[in-house]
């Protein structure tokens, strides 16, 4: 580990600090329009067809988040440079994150609810990227399954919510929707479509029960879970509840899931943030609580619950990322994060010890930061919710309370108190791993001093936003003598008392966890376990380990399916039947005919494969007679080469057939099958040459052939011009295929060494 | 893998000149039977011939680039073929053609040309890939 220190940063992440800063600046210059109330909006028509647009949307709330995801994006980058320097998969590192900071940019700045959803669906999958970084450990993987499976779940809803909301409302544009809400909520459609949208946000937001996931997350390197799972993707969810809570707010059931859901998370996520030992699961905890509380204070139609929502995402993020970023120093520096192992490390991180203790004052909610403008803001907030003051205003103090216990524990056990072992090792920092989370901790504290500024550039714009043209309350640091002053320092006091005894309430909050029936980790490994196992019993029915038994089961099945549509079409007639071949086309149905009977009567694979070739050649005869030489032409080619690449493949098959020669019976079931299948596509066949045959567009291609597209072959100028977007699909879908089957070939190959490594022995 | 004299005389001339047909055959397509596909089966069977003859080396010299390559190119080329009509402001896949005048005789150069060519490509390169990674692990025993 003490390595690590000493090796330089690359380049590497000062180009991917680059666009985020860019965007940063862009954004910063936008302030002036939307503090003045304006939008601005850009883009193009991406798929006219289906009305979805890549516009852009510059107003309060985008520019809000917008400036966390670029600003603390940009720190990442130089950061994650510093911690991950000399890691043998930098490139690709930087390449996830940048690929996740411009999705997050995308999902915040969209206008088109559909894009959104395409950004917000790569956010999960860059994420799943990331937290399965270090992709040798079954951990890291496991735990990147679990985010995707959870938040893609949540997403497949999302959609679903997406298209009905856009149905409704007439519209995909978010503007459109946002004015249509009265027309949304008297929908008989709103609430299947509030929960969707809900899904969606609780699975992305991480609200119990659906919150296990982001915990498991913390496998993914300090920088993405500084960046990605505390500061920006999960506030994702937060982020869409707000951004549509124009259409879809201010009804009782928005009001009494958001409430409930938002308070149980925050209550929740802060007792088990007390009780956590490794510093980096302690804030993943705190991150759950932060999107509860935003949660439930969206959830009001008040100014003051939309604010102090939006000053505590602001305030969240800053301290937050700035906090992921110093544990990570110390994990650097230590090789620990385990807070019993940690202590004293204060001469050895001087500057990640103030840091910490900037951070944790703004998250404690201490004044004159900007944390504790938040703080003050949400108990205004949970006094203001007329449904439910008391019942809300506990819930707050509570999570409060434990919230400036674990603030006091991230500041000061690491840093303070004599040395401990680990603390005599640690070497110190780069100083880009120690300047970002400085400089974010900062901010909390200069923002915090000029509350009037933030107020009317950053969270007056996005609580108008929100709220749609009502103007936001004034921040301001001294309100007076007020409830909420006084409920600051009974919160201060509280958790003062649950830092000075956290031993007892960490024994205490362990046997409540033993207590529980079962968690949602546990729960999620039962229904893959579920899952798995009913994977394992359908794949042994209908895929067993002979090939025959499968072709059984599959051509079976297909005439089945196909034979009862066909016995349901009524009047069928096979009028066709009746035209005998006559002249040469007799000669190719005798050439078919006898191929036929020689490959079902000769014995052999290799002379059977031959003998289907003549029934290949046959049917290509017939084509060049009907006026299709193309076809006939790949008929033919295609049966040579299936034929030489099949011969290839039963040439590696061991010469004698190890599978015992089937039954009688077996083979009379067999030739039914066979029949059967033959006859129902023979039936279809007859079916589509018996109706009238439409010949517009035939017409219209031979029309246009030649004029338009300077071609008189009408199939090549179908397949290259006029359909040329299909057969690019079919020649991607050939290159895929190739792929596979090269995966196959070579895979096999594989399982075949190690079987025999393994039949050899252990390795010396 | 054992051939004859006839075998490797005939496969000498053959795959030449199969070679130039599948050219021929890709190059009328437009017009008259053949195109991207067809000449690309045509190559592809003149390279299995060479290779069921001279050995999987065989191929892996003609081709000089790995068959894995060569079909992604061809796909690449489809995807530029369509880019350029969408760069010329018209919908993604449009033709685009130019005809010089070489030798008084006109002579039809489009994009469609350009796709068709990179069909030819996916095609050789997927085939050879397949029948490669098939004979060359028959060759080299288990693996």
């Amino acid at each position: 580990m003490a390595a690590t220190g000493a090796t330089r940063p690359a380049h590497l992440g000062w180009l991917a600090a680059l666009p985020p800063a860019a965007v940063f600046v862009g954004l910063i210059a936008s302030i002036g329009s939307t503090s003045a109330g304006q939008v601005v909006t850009f883009g193009f028509n991406w798929v006219p067809s289906l009305d979805v647009s890549l516009t852009f949307r510059i107003d309060g709330l985008s520019v809000l988040f917008g400036l966390m995801v670029s600003g603390i994006g940009a720190a990442v980058a130089l950061y994650a440079n510093a911690y991950m320097a000399g890691h043998p998969r930098l490139p690709r590192f930087f390449l996830y994150l940048t690929l996740f900071t411009a999705s997050m940019l995308g999902v915040v700045l969209s206008d088109n609810i559909l894009a959104l959803f395409v950004f917000w669906e790569l956010t999960s999958v860059s994420s799943f990227m990331l937290i399965g970084f270090d992709s040798d450990k079954a951990e890291a993987r496991r735990n990147a399954r679990q985010s995707l499976l959870v938040t893609a779940g949540g997403g497949l809803a999302l959609l679903a919510g997406l298209i009905l909301l856009g149905q409704v409302a007439g519209s995909y544009s978010i503007a459109e929707i946002n004015t249509a809400g009265d027309i949304v909520r008297a929908d008989p459609l709103y609430v299947p479509i509030l929960v969707l949208v809900f899904l969606g946000a609780f699975t992305k937001s991480a609200q119990v029960p659906l919150h296990f996931w982001l915990p498991n997350a913390m496998a993914a390197p300090t920088p993405v879970s500084a960046f990605l799972h505390s500061a920006t993707l999960v506030k994702a969810g937060v982020f869409l509840l707000a951004r549509l809570h124009p259409a879809l707010g201010g009804t009782d059931v928005w009001l009494w899931t958001l409430l409930p859901v938002g308070a149980v998370t925050a209550v929740w996520a802060s007792m088990m943030a007390l009780c956590q030992r490794d510093l980096k699961l302690m804030l993943a905890y705190t991150t759950v609580m932060a999107l509860g509380a935003l949660t439930l204070f969206l959830a009001v139609e008040t100014q003051i619950g939309i604010a102090a929502a939006m000053t505590f995402v602001l305030v969240h993020a800053l301290y937050k990322a700035s906090l992921f970023m110093i544990v990570g120093g110390i994990d650097h520096a230590t090789g620990t994060r385990n807070l019993m192992a940690l202590g004293g490390l204060r001469r050895a991180l001087p500057v990640s010890a103030g840091a910490a203790a900037l951070a944790a004052f703004a998250m404690a909610g201490f004044p004159p930061f900007l944390g504790f403008l938040g703080k003050e803001l949400k108990y205004e907030g949970a006094l203001a919710i007329a449904e439910a003051p008391f019942a809300m205003t506990a819930a707050a103090l509570a999570a409060n309370a434990m919230m400036v216990a674990v603030a006091l524990t991230v500041a000061i056990r690491p840093f303070w108190g004599p040395p401990t072992e680990a603390a005599e090792r640690a070497h110190g920092n780069h100083w880009a791993i120690v300047a970002p989370p400085a400089v974010l901790a900062s901010l909390g504290l200069i923002l915090g001093l000029a509350p009037g500024l933030v107020g009317s550039i950053l969270v007056g714009p996005a609580v108008e936003a929100v709220l749609q043209g009502t103007t936001a309350p004034e921040l301001k640091l001294w309100h007076g003598v007020t409830v909420p002053l006084l409920l600051s320092v009974v919160t201060v006091a509280l958790g003062s008392i649950l830092f000075w005894r956290m031993r007892q309430i960490r024994g205490m909050l362990d046997a409540l966890v033993r207590l529980l029936p079962t968690t949602g980790d546990r729960a999620y490994d039962t229904v893959m376990g579920w899952l798995n196992d009913v994977a394992l019993w359908q794949t042994r029915l209908l895929q067993g380990d002979r090939l025959r038994r499968d072709f059984l089961v599959i051509f079976a099945a297909a005439t089945a399916a196909v034979a009862t549509v066909v016995a349901l079409v009524p009047e069928l007639s096979f009028a066709s039947l009746s035209t005998i071949p006559e002249g040469p086309a007799i000669g190719a149905v005798v050439l078919i005919l006898v191929g036929v009977a020689a490959t079902v009567g000769v014995e052999g694979r290799l002379t059977g494969l031959a003998a289907l070739g003549t029934v290949g050649v046959g049917v290509a005869l017939v084509f060049l007679m009907h006026g299709a030489p193309d076809v006939a032409i790949t008929q033919l080619l295609v049966e040579t080469l299936v034929i030489v690449i099949a011969a290839a493949v039963l040439l590696r098959l061991p010469r004698t057939p190890e599978v015992p020669v089937r039954s009688t019976p077996a083979r009379w079931r067999d030739a039914l099958i066979a029949l059967l299948a033959g006859g129902t596509i023979t039936g279809i066949t007859l079916m589509v040459v018996d109706g009238p045959l439409d010949l517009s567009v035939t017409e219209a291609f031979e029309a246009a052939s030649v004029p338009e597209a300077f071609g008189r072959n009408i199939v090549n100028v179908i397949l290259v011009d006029f359909r040329a977007l299909d057969t690019l699909g079919e020649i991607a879908v050939v290159v895929i295929a190739g792929l596979a089957c090269l995966a196959l070939l070579r895979g096999t190959g594989l399982i075949q060494r190690r079987r025999r490594r393994a039949a050899e022995g252990p390795r010396p | 893998m054992k051939s004859g004299p006839i075998l490797n005389t005939s496969t000498r001339g053959l795959v030449p000149l199969m070679i130039a047909f599948s050219v021929f055959l890709l190059w009328r397509g437009h017009n008259l039977p053949g195109g991207g596909f067809i000449g690309g089966l045509v190559a592809s069977a003149a390279l299995v011939l060479d290779g069921l003859t001279f050995g999987p080396g065989m191929i892996r010299r003609r081709l000089r680039a790995d068959p894995v390559t060569v079909a992604a190119v061809g796909l690449l080329v489809g995807v530029i073929a369509g880019l350029l009509g969408w760069f010329a402001g018209s919908p993604f896949l449009t033709g685009l053609w130019w005809k010089p005048i070489v030798g008084g005789a006109e002579l039809p150069l489009g994009t469609p040309l350009l796709f068709d060519i990179g069909v030819y490509l996916v095609v050789v390169g997927t085939i050879s890939a397949l029948w490669l990674a098939l004979a060359e692990r028959r060759q080299g025993g288990e693996d």
